[in-house]
């Protein structure tokens, strides 16, 4: 790794401060397992690292039935995967965190920072914007909130101003009844980057989110709109599913062709519809 | 900078660089060479150490970051594993197998008593060119 500065405010004010001191040549630094690894190859370049893991705070993964599931900045992907709540009521997140690189990664990594890193094959993304996930944040200017699903805009892009940094991510209670998929496709079982990813959250509102498919995850509308309000069946499941494959905007990469990748948004949105039957 | 941790059950004062890994600190400042440096970027497992209890890849981590805690390196082991790696030929070039024990180390102070399916998952993060994996599987199975 090359030089950097390096801090570890203990305020959010005072990280927000450094964030704007260095303009765009500051990274805040929670997990870690993304940041280093471009360091390293020097796809990122940082004058100053600001270590946030000492703002206190942040660390809570707690749930209550009238706000949901809050998951700090700080929360590890390893502790999502090991809460009983959250796999009781929020399933579809523990499937794809449990997919997430390895259980050496997942001790590091952070929910909160894999939707700051905004890759588009981002596994937890899916899932999250189909639990109707938002985000808090809070930067030099004071406090906002942005639903997930407009938090993205572009790949390794997000709405995030210079320095503001997300605080924790609110996901509303589950409705009784809802049924919660989560499907990645890659080339091996694990140590992998989805080639596609399809979330369904299944409930009155129902909600279909592609990842790896488009420079951000997106939801499936027509798809959803085919569904809203609908009993599932097979002829239904099949009309949804090749929607939300017209819907797709997929690239060609090292990983798969856009043809292929269509073809799976297809194949895993109906298995997923299926297995909310 | 000034970091204070705690390595093997012995506090160890160094001076580090912050843009130096731990790995890199362990290797090169602390002088314990048994972790290995595979990948160095998340992906081989080659590099596990067990900080304050959990598996984690020293390569991800910043030296720094390991103030005040308590890191355990296969220099520190004294484990079932080790007799039972070299017992079930689970160890070839060796390259992985610091990493890997540490990692089943891990595992079988969570879950003492393992599934097969839930050993691979486990070690999904510690890549051997050599074994195959089998006789790795075996080694921890019978360390249960």
């Amino acid at each position: 790794m090359r030089r950097f500065e390096y801090f570890e405010p203990t305020t959010l004010g005072e990280a927000a401060a450094l964030l704007a001191r260095y303009g765009g040549r500051a990274q805040p630094l929670a997990g870690g397992t993304d940041l280093l690894v471009e360091l390293k190859e020097q796809l990122r370049r940082a004058e100053c690292v600001v270590n946030i893991k000492r703002i206190p705070g942040m660390d809570t993964l707690s749930y209550d039935e009238r706000e949901g599931l809050r998951i700090g900045a700080l929360v590890t992907a390893r502790e999502v995967e090991l809460s009983p709540i959250a796999l009781g009521k929020y399933s579809s997140l523990v499937q794809a965190t449990r997919e997430l690189g390895s259980i050496q990664v997942r001790n590091r990594a952070t929910i909160v920072g894999n939707i700051c890193r905004a890759s588009p094959s981002a596994d937890t993304l899916p899932p999250l914007i189909a639990d109707s996930a938002s985000v808090r944040i809070v930067g030099g200017k004071g406090e906002r909130t942005v639903r997930l699903e407009d938090f993205f805009t572009g790949p390794g892009k997000t709405v995030l101003a210079v320095d503001e940094l997300v605080t924790e991510l609110v996901l509303p209670p589950p409705l009784p009844g809802t049924r919660k998929i989560y499907i990645k496709h890659g080339r091996r079982k694990a140590m992998e980057l989805a080639t596609v990813g399809v979330a369904v959250t299944w409930n009155a509102d129902v909600k279909i989110v592609l990842g790896a498919v488009a420079p951000t995850p997106i939801r499936a509308r027509k798809a959803e709109d085919l569904l809203r309000g609908r009993t599932l069946d097979e002829k239904l499941i099949a009309q949804a599913a090749q929607a939300a494959a017209d819907e797709s905007r997929p690239i060609s990469n090292v990983r798969a062709s856009a043809d292929y990748r269509r073809e799976m948004v297809e194949v895993l949105t109906r298995r997923a519809l299926q297995r909310c039957i | 900078m000034h970091l204070k941790l705690k390595i093997n059950g012995e506090v160890r004062e160094l001076a580090v660089e912050p843009y130096r890994s731990l790995l890199d600190v362990l290797r090169n400042e602390a002088g314990l060479t048994g972790t290995k440096k595979g990948c160095d970027v998340g992906d081989c497992g080659a590099c596990t150490v067990i900080v304050d209890g959990k598996p984690v890849n020293s390569c991800l981590m910043l030296g720094v970051e390991a103030h005040g805690r308590e890191v355990q390196t296969i220099e520190g082991l004294q484990h079932a594993l080790q007799d039972s790696f070299i017992r079930h030929g689970a160890a070839q070039c060796g390259f992985c197998t610091p990493g890997m024990i540490m990692m089943a180390k891990a595992l079988l102070d969570e879950n003492p008593r393992p599934s097969e399916e839930e050993v691979r998952f486990a070690i999904a993060g510690n890549i051997c060119r050599c074994t195959g994996y089998t006789k790795i599987v075996e080694a921890i199975l019978k360390c249960r």
